[in-house]
This record gives C-alpha cells, sequence and structure tokens, in this order.
C-alpha cells in the first residue's frame, strides 16, 4: 500500500496459533513494540477453526467441491473446525488470563454440557461435587462415603494448617499412598486421576501427590464455577481465540502480516549455525528484532520430536451422541486400563449450539497418543460410542518441543500443542516462554482501560 | 420509563489515513486532532444516540492497523449490525480500496448487515474544488447499486458526521434484532453463555474450593 514502514522491532512473532497470539498481546500490553507474522493467509496457524472446503482438501487426497458439501453438510460458511480439540477449564489460567486482558469482550463463551467417564463398555457423568458423588451410579454405597471424604480432604486441605492434611504430605506421599488412606478401590481411582485430574496415564500414581491434588482441586472449582461441567467452550470455534489475543496485541500496536512466508532468518554475523537471531526477510522487507518468538513449524531444525505422536479424528455426526441426554457439547474420557491402553481416549464434542457446524450437525474429535503400527483402529472403541458416522477426517501429528531455551540464539519455541483435553500445558508454556524472554515472571493485571465506562 | 436501548456492533473499514478513527473522535468525543497517532489500547469505543424512543448505543470496533496487510480477522465482522466504509475524497486510490470492502462485507459479514459509504475530507474541497479526486456521482453510484447509506463528510469541521451515525440507526430493525438473529441460523441461546468478565472477581475472592 506504499506506506513507509517500520523495520526495527522489539520482538518478532511467527505463527498465529494461540500460543504465539497470547505472547504477542502480553508483550504489546507491556509496551513492546511487536512485529507478527504469519506464512498462511489465515490466524490460527495449528490452532485454527476452518471451514469445510478448507477441512477437505487439508484431510483428502480427492477432495470433493463446494458444492456438493454444501448440499451435505449446508454451507460452507457455517462450519468452524478446530483442527486440535480442546476445552477451557473454568477456571484455569486461560480464562484467567482472557479475563486479566479483557479478550473476553471479543470471545464469547459457553459451557460445556457434560464431562463422561467410559466405565465397561457404558458411558457415565463424572461426579465432582459430593452430591454428585452420593448419586452416581461409578461407586457402590460404602465406596460413595470414600469419595465423599476424599472430596472434602480435597476442599478443606489449606497449605499452612497442617490438620486439614489429615496427616498427609503432598510432596512426600505419592497419590497411591494418598488413595490407600481414604480406602479408595480401583475404580474410583481411576475416574479421579483420568476424569479429574486428567492424566492420560498411571504414571502419577507413583509421584508426589502435589500436581494431582492440584488437579483434582482446580477441576472441582471449575465444576463449582457454572456447574454443569468444568469446561468451557467458544463461541464460533477455538479459533476465535488467537484472533482475540491478535487483536490485543493491535490495539497496544502491534503490526500484523498474514500470507507472509519467511524467505530467508538473518542471524549475526551470517552464521546461521552459531549466530544470534537478527531479523527476517520477507516480500514486504527485511525486519530487524533482538529477539524471536515462533512454532516449530518455523525453525524445525531447532526442534526435536517428544517421542509422541497424536492421532486425531474428526467426525461429522447428524445426531447428538447416544447415552447422552442429547448434550449439544460434552467431553468422554476413555480410560487406557478400559481398553487396554497405555494412554486415554479423549473425545470432544460440540454441535451448532456452538456455531461450528450447520444446524443439526455434531462435531466429535477424537484424539490420543499413538501406541500401535495401526493407529486409526486404536480409536475403534471410541468410533463405537458415537452411533453413525457422515464424515471423518484423521490426521496423525508429531509432537515437537525446542531443544533449547532461546538464551544462547535469542530465538525461543514454543511446543506443538499435546494430546491434552484442556489448554493448561499450553498456558504452562506461554508463561514459561514469557519468563525466558522478559526474564520476570508474568503478573496479570487489569487493563487500565479509558473506553470501559459504559459497559 | 427509560428508553430501550439496543446495542449495534459497527465496524470501521478503509484505508490506512482516510480518517476512520476521526470520525470516530469527532462522534464519541466532539474533538478532532490534526496528526493523530493510530489508536493504541482501546477495545472499541461507545456512543448513545437516541432515534425516536429509542436509545441506540453504538459499540465502535477500530481494525487497530490490521488492516494495512490485509490481516484484518474473521472476527472482526462477526455479528456486526453495520459498517462505515470510509475513503478520502481526495485519494482516488481509497475509493478503489472501498469498493474492495464493499465486496469483502458482502461476503464475509452478516447478511442484513447496514453500510454507509463516507467519502471523508471534504473540508479541503472548501479551499480548492481541484483537489477533489472522486466525484460525488460516482460514489452515488456505488451506493445506489450496493445498498449502501452515502455521506460526505469532515471529521476535522464535524460536517454531517452525527448524520452518519443517525441515518445508521434509523435503518437499525431495533425490536425485530433478536428474530433475525435466529433468522440468521445462528441460533444461540442466550442463557447458556458465559459473561467471564462479570465473575471475574467472584473467582478472585473464593478462597477455597467450595465443592
Amino acid at each position: 500500500m506504499g506506506e513507509e514502514m517500520d523495520t526495527e522491532y522489539d520482538v518478532i512473532v511467527l505463527g498465529t496459533g494461540i500460543t504465539e497470539c497470547i505472547l504477542s498481546g502480553l508483550l504489546s500490553v507491556d509496551g513492546k513494540k511487536v512485529l507478527h507474522i504469519d506464512k498462511q493467509d489465515h490466524y490460527g496457524g495449528e490452532s485454527a477453526s476452518v471451514n469445510l472446503s478448507q477441512l477437505y482438501s487439508q484431510f483428502k487426497k480427492n477432495p470433493i467441491g463446494k458444492d456438493e458439501i454444501e448440499s451435505k453438510f449446508g454451507k460452507d460458511r457455517d462450519w468452524n473446525v478446530d483442527l486440535i480439540p480442546k476445552f477451557l477449564m473454568a477456571n484455569g489460567e486461560l480464562t484467567n488470563i482472557l479475563v486479566h486482558t479483557d479478550v473476553t469482550r471479543y470471545v464469547e463463551f459457553k459451557q460445556v454440557s457434560g464431562s463422561y467417564v467410559f466405565k465397561q463398555g457404558k458411558i457415565y457423568k463424572v461426579p465432582a461435587t459430593e452430591m454428585e458423588a452420593i448419586s452416581s451410579p461409578l461407586m457402590g454405597i460404602f465406596e460413595k462415603r470414600r469419595m465423599k471424604k476424599f472430596l472434602e480432604w480435597i476442599s478443606s486441605c489449606k497449605e499452612d494448617e497442617i490438620s486439614t492434611h489429615q496427616g498427609l504430605d503432598l510432596d512426600k506421599n505419592t497419590m497411591d499412598e494418598v488413595y490407600y488412606k481414604f480406602g479408595l478401590g480401583n475404580s474410583t481411582k481411576e475416574f479421579i486421576g483420568h476424569a479429574m485430574a486428567l492424566w492420560t496415564n498411571d504414571d502419577y500414581l507413583q509421584q508426589p501427590a502435589r500436581p494431582s491434588y492440584e488437579r483434582v482441586l482446580l477441576y472441582c472449582q471449575s465444576v463449582a464455577r457454572y456447574g454443569k461441567s468444568p469446561y468451557l467452550y467458544p463461541l464460533y470455534g477455538l479459533g476465535e481465540l488467537p484472533q482475540g489475543f491478535a487483536r490485543l496485541s493491535a490495539i497496544y500496536g502491534g503490526t500484523y502480516m498474514l500470507d507472509t512466508p519467511i524467505e530467508k532468518v538473518l542471524y549475526t554475523d551470517n552464521d546461521s549455525e552459531n549466530g544470534n537471531f537478527e531479523g527476517v526477510q520477507t516480500k514486504l522487507g527485511t525486519f530487524k528484532a533482538p529477539l524471536v518468538i515462533a512454532d516449530p513449524t518455523y525453525f524445525s531444525h531447532k526442534c526435536k520430536s517428544t517421542g509422541q505422536r497424536v492421532i486425531r479424528a474428526i467426525c461429522i455426526l447428524n445426531h447428538p451422541v447416544p447415552n447422552t441426554g442429547d448434550a449439544d457439547s460434552l467431553q468422554i474420557i476413555i480410560p487406557q486400563s478400559q481398553v487396554g491402553r497405555k494412554n486415554d481416549i479423549y473425545i470432544a464434542i460440540v454441535s451448532d449450539a456452538h456455531n461450528v457446524c450447520s444446524k443439526g450437525h455434531y462435531l466429535a474429535i477424537i484424539s490420543t497418543i499413538v501406541e500401535t503400527e495401526a493407529p486409526h483402529i486404536e480409536l475403534e472403541p471410541a468410533f463405537k460410542l458415537l452411533g453413525p458416522i457422515e464424515e471423518k477426517f484423521m490426521g496423525i501429528a508429531d509432537l515437537f518441543e525446542p531443544k533449547e531455551d532461546g538464551s544462547k540464539d535469542n530465538i525461543y519455541l514454543s511446543k506443538s500443542y499435546d494430546a491434552s483435553s484442556h489448554f493448561e500445558s499450553m498456558t504452562d508454556d506461554v508463561k514459561d516462554i514469557y519468563f525466558r524472554v522478559t526474564g520476570h515472571p508474568l503478573v496479570l493485571k487489569k487493563r487500565n482501560d479509558e473506553d470501559a465506562q459504559e459497559e | 420509563m427509560s428508553n430501550p436501548i439496543t446495542s449495534i456492533k459497527l465496524v470501521l473499514l478503509g484505508e490506512a489515513a482516510v480518517g476512520k478513527s476521526s470520525i470516530v473522535l469527532r462522534f464519541v468525543s466532539n474533538d478532532f486532532s490534526e496528526n493523530k497517532e493510530p489508536t493504541i489500547g482501546a477495545a472499541f469505543l461507545t456512543q448513545r444516540v437516541n432515534i425516536n424512543d429509542h436509545t441506540v448505543k453504538f459499540e465502535i470496533w477500530d481494525t487497530a492497523g490490521q488492516e494495512r496487510f490485509a490481516s484484518l480477522a474473521p472476527m472482526y465482522y462477526r455479528n456486526a449490525q453495520a459498517a462505515l466504509v470510509v475513503y478520502d475524497v481526495t485519494k482516488p486510490q481509497s475509493f478503489i480500496k472501498a469498493r474492495h470492502w464493499v465486496k469483502e462485507l458482502h461476503e464475509q459479514a452478516s447478511k442484513n448487515i447496514i453500510i454507509a459509504l463516507v467519502g471523508n475530507k471534504i473540508d479541503i474541497l472548501e479551499d480548492n474544488e481541484n483537489e477533489r479526486k472522486v466525484a460525488r456521482e460516482e460514489a452515488e453510484k456505488l451506493a445506489e447499486e450496493e445498498g449502501l447509506l452515502f455521506f460526505e463528510t469532515s471529521a476535522k469541521t464535524g460536517t454531517n458526521i452525527s448524520e452518519v451515525f443517525l441515518g445508521i440507526g434509523e435503518k437499525i430493525p431495533l425490536k425485530g434484532l433478536e428474530d433475525e438473529h435466529n433468522n440468521n441460523g445462528l441460533n444461540v441461546t442466550e442463557d447458556q453463555r458465559i459473561n467471564l468478565a462479570n465473575t471475574a472477581n467472584a473467582s478472585e475472592n473464593a478462597s477455597a474450593c467450595s465443592c
């Protein structure tokens, strides 16, 4: 457009996934001059929500045309399909960041209607309150009392009042020892560990109890906040979240360039092996900054595989999921031991009630960590729960993480989005990168807003 | 009894430096600043106007500069009920861009969006009519073809600014708004929505888990 353009910035951010967009927003609010670039022509990267045409062309070798899509599934533009399925914990850190940055002004949320767990071929609602525990068919009468005692301990435990710890040391006792103290049986352990603490495997049993305690507490507090489930979901899909934080960054002066591939990364002394980051060369010019934040796809040689691969299957249904009381949204967890696996299988279900698909449709996204040579067969127990499936899109993603922490070359890289069902590990990554980049921990302050006069 | 209030999301579109923010500043604060820096830190501005027995509350979204490199997010158009497409009457390129934005709105925004085409900076013409590079007739023709409201304004002097917003306010279907939502296939039930911001304090005060 021929305007003059600044070429020097405090930070260059590459990729508009949610991790990068939150960091871009936070740093702009801090007064940093941010240039945010994406090689793709839309916001969100891996965490985008796409329409059906995009979905078909991304996942199918011979995608059907738009007319055929629309005759089958209604208007293409009514669809906003997440590529990475996750929900927000109502009391989790992402919710906290959204509230403190006022990004809640751009994104509307709905409660997810239910949280279910699979047991011996059936699905059950996860009890998260003492009342629900008492009425749950998941447990026998004596087990219910023990569960009630456990939940009372979770809610009354206070760090500085030793008497509330009931003789347990969160940093010394393992979670298995905590279960033993309350006399909880294997199937109760299973839903506490997998459906409430949301661990994807059983490694946590032999580890100190604190992280598990904190996770169960987060689950209970999240349920207590709105009632039906611990989860929230944004209208129009998760892709709204990166867009909202990008707007936050922009209103604090951040500059946005989509559809701008990186032609070359510039290093000090032209040394791409040992040099520091210096800038990027693009079709719009050369831009410099003392540091860069990027997703793994921009610096694949500086990332390594975590050794884990995630399989995700996006399923279109034209009916609610059976045995869920026609819920418009829910999560189902299939604990590993129920289906002879090492890792849990998650199913996230949303529907037209969230403006992510055309009327009468439901989207179910199944995900798990790949364990065998035939990963699609690993998802069979999940497909069985869904009833007839209109269309299926399957993909396998390697999970990457940076080899180094960025202190040497000023290149700060995010991790791939993992298999967990919520955003807590993503916000941990955000806070970690924020700390490494700024040298101080992230402290969320309420924005001082001039235009809030009329709300 | 106070007037019923209808909230309207209004988005601004147009090439950089045509005066989008100045128009809003004039409308909201009746103010103008000659070398205005791009807006920093405002999520959106609000202003109320009374139309007959109704109060219309405009929530005005600025592009925040994201239009510069074709990087406006779909979120920006989402549920917008009105749009101002602004060009500079002394810059023909900005009018070409305005045509582009009108097309973009028809594709991206909701079907019933009310669009006003606004030719700004007419104060420059008072001294020298030769400065005009976009003919009034040409803009009127575009407005007629596309079903747009049309105004020529000056944010600097205030000419026609409030008329733009009153004009939009009069075209907004005040009472039928909720029904329209449903007709669009949006199908949103108000009761299940969560207002995170309103509950922020509650969660901060809650020290212990209530389960």
